[in-house]
């Protein structure tokens, strides 16, 4: 079997990208106005995968001598946790608000 | 071990996003929804930590300290909110994921050229067009969200001085807009073609972070839900870019499907302000020309009010914006109490862009313990509104305009919540100033209407010790 190069790996990430926005098209249909904030804020949350992004590079980067590129990638990640954290934590406050009144009744 | 395997981690990161998000869409599953996010993006950082092999130990403390760093901050932040401020910390964590795309691109095109490390053919196009898409979209959301974070508040304090949040946006500066763009794109092309130089992406930078806040401010603040919910869109797109920088595929599928699910989800609100998001992007709305109040009507005084309010069989309660400003909902709850220790039936009337966020009323209300079931939407409480003695509406005046039933201005046709149809309207505003859209509301000077003029928290105070009184 030939080995997966360059062009290859390319086409097959393009593939997931095209493939994941349409799975994202139709994930989403019809949403109670009530559920748009959780929504919206759950989403975001999870668009702070780039946390993943910023470990794997703080990981491979020398942190002096330029240690520039380095920093760049401690703040992504100190943002990105913020994010991911903040983002579940706080949708999950509003959807508790939200769900848990009406088991209560 | 074959480093392949821990794809399938991330494979598995991956589905749970997939059901996560899926889950949310619909009220009884959305918490289930929320946790099998949280639980993919565990997977996901547990998986990369995972597979990391430490040549520098200091880079191990780095990454130890940031996870603790961040977290502790998030988690403090979304601990300590207020109800009510919950759009502007969206907003907040909104731009903080920009940011984050943004800065690994950064971070990976320094590293590249200060370490001459530089891709060539394929590999640097790919790298370059993903780094310059990823700064783009990441910088812009940034200072995109900070200023849409900024309008949903109202205002910025600087030393201790109050400034309100300035929207302007004449036709041309669309074409300004467009030009930024070019400039980027040509930057991006440049920057391809010199690979080291990285007063390229400098460039791109500063030029992004400009464009988003172009972009955000001619958009007023009742649009911000939009605005924001777009943004949204965009940090899942800027992580996918920043998938394709580091060849990843969690990043590629999380961050695309983000994007592509915010623009629906930007859709749907869309549809139920009913704006077009072309109209809410690039066409000042309500910003100028309001219409000038030149008719005046007397105010009524809480006791007037609490005699009406005696012995009345059905009331709808319509909150708005103002509601939120003057966190009253827990006078308005206390007020719908004495109502119904009196029998009478009490309704909340919610309009699906009430506040300054969807579902804004649904969770300040359920803060106040309002069960979940007297909450009715717009369509359902329109259908009952003629049997009902009394409407309260509290800070509302857009959503309750009679003007959006006709065909002219810039409400017509936006649904609304037919107040008017009930016997006695009772409006709690501070004035008779017109709402977000400029137009002056005929409801307040009809005869039914009862005008509580003041603060939404101090009028519903007097009213509930009015009802006392009697």
């Amino acid at each position: 079997m030939e080995p997966i190069t360059g062009g290859s790996i390319l086409i097959v990430l393009i593939t997931v990208f095209v493939l994941a926005i349409f799975l994202g098209f139709e994930l989403i249909t019809k949403v109670p106005p009530t559920l748009h904030t959780p929504l919206m804020s759950g989403a975001n949350a999870i668009s702070g995968i780039t946390v993943v992004g910023a470990l794997i590079l703080l990981q491979d980067t020398p942190y002096t001598n330029p240690g520039f590129a380095a920093w760049l990638a401690f703040a992504a990640l100190v943002l990105a946790t913020i994010n991911v954290v903040g983002g579940f934590a706080v949708t999950n406050r509003m959807l508790n608000m939200i769900a848990g009144k009406r088991g209560r009744k | 071990m074959d480093k392949a395997i821990w794809d399938i981690g991330y494979l598995i990161a991956s589905i749970l996003f997939i059901l996560g998000l899926k889950k949310l869409g619909h009220p009884r599953t959305a918490p289930t929804g929320n946790l099998y996010g949280a639980m993919g993006m565990l997977v996901a950082i547990i998986v990369t930590i995972a597979q990391m092999e430490f040549k520098v130990i200091d880079n191990f403390i780095l990454i130890g300290a940031g996870l603790a760093i961040g977290g502790l901050i998030g988690y403090v932040m979304a601990a300590r909110v207020q109800m009510t401020g919950i759009p502007e910390m969206v907003a907040l964590f909104n731009g903080f994921g920009g940011a984050a795309s943004a800065l690994v691109a950064a971070s990976e095109v320094f590293r590249r050229i200060n370490q001459n490390d530089l891709p060539e053919n394929l590999d640097l196009y790919v790298a370059w067009i993903a780094i310059g898409l990823s700064t783009l979209v990441g910088w812009m959301t940034l200072t995109g969200s900070l200023l849409a974070m900024m309008k949903l508040k109202g205002g910025v304090e600087i030393f201790g001085k109050w400034y309100r949040t300035p929207t302007w946006g004449p036709v041309w500066l669309n074409y300004v807009k467009g030009l930024f763009l070019i400039g980027i794109v040509g930057l991006i092309y440049m920057s391809i073609e010199e690979p080291g130089n990285q007063d390229y992406v400098i460039g791109i930078i500063v030029l992004s972070c400009i464009l988003g806040i172009l972009f955000v401010l001619p958009i007023g603040g009742a649009d911000m839900p939009v605005v924001v919910s777009l943004l949204n869109s965009l940090s899942g797109i800027a992580a996918a870019f920043t998938g394709f920088i580091i060849g990843n595929n969690v990043l590629i599928i999380a961050g695309s499907m983000v994007g592509a699910a915010g623009l629906i989800l930007t859709n749907i609100m869309c549809k139920a302000m009913n704006r077009q998001l072309i109209d809410v992007l690039f066409k000042s709305f309500g910003g100028s020309d309001k219409q000038q109040v030149t008719r005046t009507k007397i105010g009524s005084d809480p006791d007037e009010v609490a005699m009406i309010c005696d012995g009345i069989s059905k009331c709808v309660i319509v909150p708005g914006y103002g509601m939120a400003v003057s966190q009253c909902q827990h006078q308005v709850r206390e007020f719908a109490d004495i109502l119904e220790a009196n029998g009478c039936e009490v309704k909340y009337g919610i309009h699906p862009v009430a506040g300054r966020m969807p579902g804004h009323m649904n969770v300040l209300l359920a803060e106040a313990n309002v069960p979940y079931e007297k909450l009715i939407e717009m369509d359902d409480i329109n259908s009952e509104i003629g049997e009902c003695d009394v409407a309260l509406v509290v800070g509302a005046n857009d959503t309750v305009n009679p003007a959006a039933r006709s065909d002219k201005g810039p409400l017509a046709g936006m649904p609304i919540i037919n107040v008017d149809k009930a016997r006695v309207v009772v409006m709690v505003k501070r004035s008779l100033s017109v709402g977000y859209a400029g137009v002056d509301n005929d409801l307040f000077y009809e005869d039914n209407t009862m005008m509580l003029f003041g603060d939404g928290k101090k009028m519903m105070t007097e009213l509930i010790s009015s009802m006392k009184e009697l």
